[in-house]
């Protein structure tokens, strides 16, 4: 039939622009019930238990994301698209961001380690698999300035030449945040978690109230391995008296100052500040008024429980207690040392008056915009190769005392991994966290080794004779306490995040902020006591 | 002529209804019923709790704070994207040199995928080092923290959105302008009408066919922008970016609250909903469609 009817053309051609609209309509509200569908799927997932997934057969990454149960094959591969998405957004931006704050050579770049096939020697603990070699999975994060993943594959490549007959493939996954919802995604997805990886040492009651860790402690036969550990590095890494961390990625802030700066300032390079009115009154001889020169950055983005926990223990006050379900938050001295911090930028104007973000803080400082910056230890060989001037590295300044959290990331060892390979991932964590490593790791990435006896390596005592910075770190960890960590972890961390980010932006006074930050955190809380 | 069976039009939708079925309607039922469900770090059997969900929502500051960014994000990004793409689509219908660069020009920010954009975004809001600094210091308006600051941020992610979608509506508006029947014009321009006049009185009411359809795919974009604040803001300062999407990722992924989360995301999926329908029965009364 040829239509010649101008109205019903009209007529048509309306209603299929009105059903065109519709169904784009549809697909938009599909696309942002993505979010919902995740949710349920997930929660579809969550009590189906995998264990055709668990078998020998050595699955590679890219296989452990795309195996499914048949139970949860509608479900699985929507969440895994969904998620791959979001997460593969956020590793996507890590390194173009971190480029954009730092150079960052290569850290796109994975290495593909290569292998003999024909190892002979078979490590005693890792047995081998029908006498195949044992192929493990590795997902660990960055967070701090410097080309950290090069530096990380570099030592499993020399793992891998090793021949114990185990071949670790390493996967740079985003930032910790990233890292840990990868793994709950795909745990709680029906998939096959990494075979280790390493997450935040706070993230422990997170990942086993959700049943998805076990204890290192069959694998811990010989105590002195354990005991050579720095004790800050284990207070989060234990509970129940059961090792659930091994120290790998270990970290404390440290305070880093410019001595050029403080020489043209007329001050003592070699004499840091030591303590919180110390640094003020140096940081107001150091702060340009033209605005081209901040005396302090402390930085406020991303993890201020984290920052503002060296100053409410240098305060003599930190804010959890040792079961992870009880907080200070509203304590006069956390209160006290909170209304020190808004003044630096407020009152004194010595730092920004907004936030400050974590990620340009060390370009800041390298680049002379300011004199003096709170910052992981993790950075300190990125700045010092960045930086054109004389860096200092002190102990955190305190209000009353000394005080500072450690931080950074443990090895974990997951419940779905099968025993074989648990075995096989031990002896990988080993190596890594070996005295040789961990003191190949300090020099390269500034990180605090984690073990005493890496300190007695030659390496780094000749590292250390020339760069006497590197101890401060190490140092410091004898006035360090327990790191921020609870259960919902997450949640809390960012409830109190949004408190403390709230008084330093004036939108709320310390008191009222941290009174709402122990209400809201009890309110998460109280569901664990 | 052989009569079908009444049951062919049944088979013959069979394979769309249950595509819509299993990727719609499913997950919206199902999303609906869990949201009666606590379920999270404590609670890991998913346990019958009625409307608490909802009521702990209602109750709780950081979502309403989250409902208005999204009111006011929406309320900015949509007029503003829109007006603008129909100023660019007027402008770059013409017969000029090299119109394609101009046109390529406008529409090259759609192209970028989000995460990009918010990167070089990210940069050029950096303080201290950030292009948009040395633009208003140049300025005198000092060295802002665009991203630091709570009464910033959200205009600052507003002004990025409407640069990043601009372009892909002004490719409707370019494509409706060039539908419209120039005898029109052309009477009007006999009868002594001036450019506001014509546009005002011919052009867009002509196109309130294609505003209609860009509105609405503008708030449904706007409202599921995510990827910008997971890279540049993680919602923050202190909740002053967190919009409704993003707060849900959070809330189901980060936090595995999932009941409150899939509450959550019931209120996003009803707000569209109202939204959608509003938008068509109020403008479809106007709205004209060219044949």
């Amino acid at each position: 039939m040829t239509d010649t009817n101008p109205t019903l053309s009209k007529g048509l051609s309306r209603r299929h622009f009105l059903a065109g609209s519709a169904g784009a309509a549809a697909a938009a509200l599909l696309a942002a019930c993505g979010g919902s569908e995740i949710a349920t799927t997930v929660a579809t997932v969550v009590p189906t238990t995998v264990t055709g997934a668990a078998t020998q057969a050595a699955p590679t990454v890219a296989a452990a994301v795309a195996t499914v149960s048949s139970a949860a094959t509608s479900a699985a591969p929507s969440v895994n698209a969904a998620v791959t998405t979001v997460s593969g957004a956020a590793t996507t931006a890590a390194p173009t961001v971190a480029a954009a704050a730092t150079t960052l050579t290569g850290a796109a770049t994975v290495a593909a380690p290569t292998v003999n096939a024909a190892a002979s020697t078979v490590s005693s603990a890792a047995t081998r698999v029908g006498g195949a070699t044992i192929e493990l999975s590795f997902f660990y994060p960055t967070a701090a300035s410097g080309p950290i993943v090069p530096i990380i594959n570099g030592y499993v490549d020399d793992f891998n030449k090793k021949n114990t007959g185990i071949k670790v493939t390493p996967t740079y996954a985003g930032g910790y945040t990233d890292v840990y919802t990868k793994v709950q995604t795909t745990i709680d997805g029906g998939g096959t978690p990494p075979d280790t990886a390493v997450l935040l040492s706070t993230d422990l009651y997170a990942l086993k109230d959700a049943d998805y860790i076990v204890p290192f402690d069959e694998y811990l036969k010989d105590p002195a391995f354990i005991g050579d550990f720095y004790d800050a590095f284990m207070l989060n890494s234990k509970d129940s008296g059961k090792v659930y961390g091994i120290p790998f990625q270990r970290s404390t802030p440290v305070l880093y100052y410019n001595k050029d700066m403080f020489k043209e300032a007329g001050l003592n390079p070699d004499q840091p500040p030591k303590t919180w009115a110390e640094m003020v009154d140096m940081s107001k001889k150091l702060t340009k008024p033209d605005g081209s020169r901040w005396g302090v950055e402390i930085p406020s983005d991303g993890f201020p429980y984290w920052v503002f926990q060296g100053m409410a223990i240098g305060n003599g006050k930190n804010y959890v207690d040792d079961t992870g379900t009880k907080l200070f938050l509203n304590d006069p001295a956390v209160v006290q040392a909170l209304q020190s911090w808004v003044d630096i930028g407020q009152k004194d104007k010595v730092g920004p008056n907004s936030i400050v973000i974590w990620a340009t803080t060390p370009p800041d400082f390298t680049g002379g915009k300011t004199a003096m910056a709170w910052h992981t230890t993790g950075s300190l060989s990125n700045i010092l190769q960045t930086a054109k001037f004389n860096v200092g590295v002190g102990f955190l300044p305190g209000l009353k005392q000394n005080g500072a959290p450690t931080g950074g990331g443990n090895f974990y060892l997951f419940k779905k991994t099968p025993k074989e390979k648990q075995a096989a991932a031990f002896e990988f964590i080993k190596y890594m966290s070996s005295p040789e490593t961990q003191a190949r790791w300090t020099v390269d990435s500034g990180y605090v080794a984690a073990r005493k006896s890496a300190w007695d390596q030659t390496a780094l005592k000749d590292y250390t004779a020339k760069n006497p910075q590197a101890l401060v770190a190490r140092d410091q960890l004898q006035f360090a306490q327990r790191e921020f960590s609870t259960h919902s972890g997450p949640q809390v961390q960012k409830v109190f995040g949004d408190e403390l980010q709230a008084a330093l932006t004036l939108k709320k006074t310390p008191q009222q902020a941290m009174d709402d930050a122990q209400k809201n955190a009890d309110n998460i809380l109280k569901q664990f006591r | 002529m052989r009569r079908h069976s009444p049951l062919l039009p049944w088979l013959l939708v069979l394979p769309t209804a249950m595509g819509v079925a299993l990727f719609t309607l499913y997950p919206m039922i199902a999303t609906a019923y869990r949201s009666l469900f606590k379920q999270n770090q404590a609670v890991r059997i998913p346990r019958f709790v009625g409307l608490d969900n909802y009521a702990n929502l209602a109750g709780d500051d950081v979502f309403r704070e989250v409902l208005k960014n999204t009111a006011v994000f929406v309320a900015f990004t949509v007029p503003f994207s829109v007006i603008l793409a129909l100023l660019f689509a007027i402008f770059l219908n013409r017969k000029l040199r090299g119109i394609g660069i101009y046109r390529s020009a406008f529409f090259y920010p759609t192209v970028l995928p989000m995460v990009s954009a918010a990167a070089i975004w990210l940069f050029l809001y950096t303080p201290n080092f950030g292009l948009v600094n040395d633009a208003t210091s140049a300025l005198g308006l000092g060295r802002p923290n665009w991203l630091g600051t709570p009464n910033l941020v959200l205009p600052a992610l507003i002004v990025m959105a409407i640069w990043k979608q601009t372009g892909y509506f002004m490719l409707f508006y370019l494509a409706g302008l060039q539908n419209l029947p120039t005898e029109v014009f052309e009477a009007a321009a006999l009868d002594g009408a001036s450019w506001w006049v014509q546009l005002r009185s011919i052009t867009v009411p002509l196109l309130s066919g294609t505003t209609l359809f860009v509105t609405t795919i503008a708030a449904v974009n706007s409202i599921q922008m995510v990827d910008q604040i997971y890279v540049m803001t993680q919602g923050g300062p202190s909740n002053a970016s967190n919009l409704l999407l993003y707060h849900i990722y959070e809330t189901a992924f980060r936090f595995r609250n999932l009941g409150e989360a899939n509450a959550a995301t019931v209120i996003l999926v009803l707000f569209l909903l109202v939204f959608t329908v509003t938008n068509f029965v109020v403008s479809d009364r106007r709205a004209q469609y060219s044949a």
